[in-house]
């Protein structure tokens, strides 16, 4: 929660001071983004590349729990290429960008304003990257909230998959508790493996 | 609109993409050989960092733009059906996976 509130804290921070208008030209600058993120990606990749219990995990891995994110990625692009027909604004694949984000707010904005610049511009792949910093912030805040109610109409593993990319740590503690405690490594190896995909489906969606 | 097509026009590279993922996969084969490195656990508080960085300068993209500020009702409400669909559509597969694959079996 307290990692959640710094991020929108410091992008409004961002927002109030590019509103006034105080801060040097050279910061809105695309390529200060761009090679920001580089790093970024640098760092998650050494990250994984580093982790010994993924290795762990990886060996007790039983080939059903796939399933579960599976039915994630599935469940949210099916359902996310229905709504897109109602948004006239933006394309199939456009939406299908957003909601590969599955409520990692913080990468997926940024790779959708970075990847959808050079094929809309500056102007609306910001739009679009804000929509998904929006509809993912609003993903895990339903995955938080909702989880209760999950359960009740869709069985154990529904908060799960609700909270896509954040069921290894935001959204655990409320999987534990709705789920059942002998969910947290089906929760836990899910969340990883969502995780994992987001920047992959992203830029996928974004090529087109 | 393709990004290919529409390169000339704008600003960026289609080849971001790519190089963003290669650059993951060298950090991943990176971590791999200095895995046994000390202190490289720490790079998590390091990635909240640079995440806080970018999230800044979406900030500061989005509060000099005068279009989105004024458009925030619009975006929001796009956002929200995105976010409903994509929640919706996450938990009704749950939902079937768990009735078919999981509701005899141990989890």
């Amino acid at each position: 929660m307290k990692g959640s509130l710094l991020v929108v804290t410091f992008f409004f921070l961002g927002c109030l001071l590019g509103w006034k208008d105080v801060l040097p030209e050279s910061l809105q600058e695309g390529n200060l983004t761009l090679y920001v993120l580089y790093f970024l990606m640098l760092q998650v990749g050494i990250n994984i590349g580093a982790d010994k219990k993924l290795k762990d995990i990886w060996k007790t891995l039983r080939p059903e729990l796939l399933l579960v994110p599976l039915a994630t990625i599935v469940g949210t692009l099916a359902f996310t290429f229905l709504i897109s027909l109602l948004i006239p604004r933006w394309s199939v694949f456009e939406c299908l960008a957003v909601g590969s984000g599955f409520a990692y707010y913080s990468l997926s904005s940024i790779l959708i304003t970075q990847f959808k610049e050079p094929a809309l511009g500056v102007q609306l792949a910001t739009e679009l990257g804000t929509i998904a910093l929006m509809a993912n912030i609003i993903r895990e805040i339903f995955a938080l909230l909702g989880a209760p109610l999950f359960v009740r109409f869709f069985g154990k593993l529904a908060p799960i998959c609700a909270g896509g990319a954040t069921t290894m740590d935001t959204t655990l503690p409320v999987i534990t508790r709705y789920s059942g405690k002998e969910l947290v490594f089906v929760a836990i190896l899910h969340g990883i493996l969502v995780d994992l995909s987001v920047p992959f489906l992203v830029s996928f969606f974004c090529s087109f | 609109m393709n990004c290919l097509e529409n390169q000339i026009t704008f600003a960026g590279n289609c080849q971001d993409m790519f190089i963003v993922i290669g650059i993951m996969f060298l950090g991943i084969a990176l971590g791999y050989l200095l895995r046994k490195v000390k202190g490289i656990e720490n790079l998590s508080k390091s990635i909240s960092l640079t995440i806080l960085l970018l999230l800044f300068l979406l900030g500061v993209s989005v509060g000099g733009n005068p279009e989105i500020v004024s458009n925030l009702s619009t975006l929001g409400w796009q956002a929200f059906l995105l976010a409903f669909a994509g929640t919706l559509g996450s938990v009704v597969a749950a939902g079937l996976v768990y009735r078919f694959f999981f509701k005899k079996h141990k989890l």
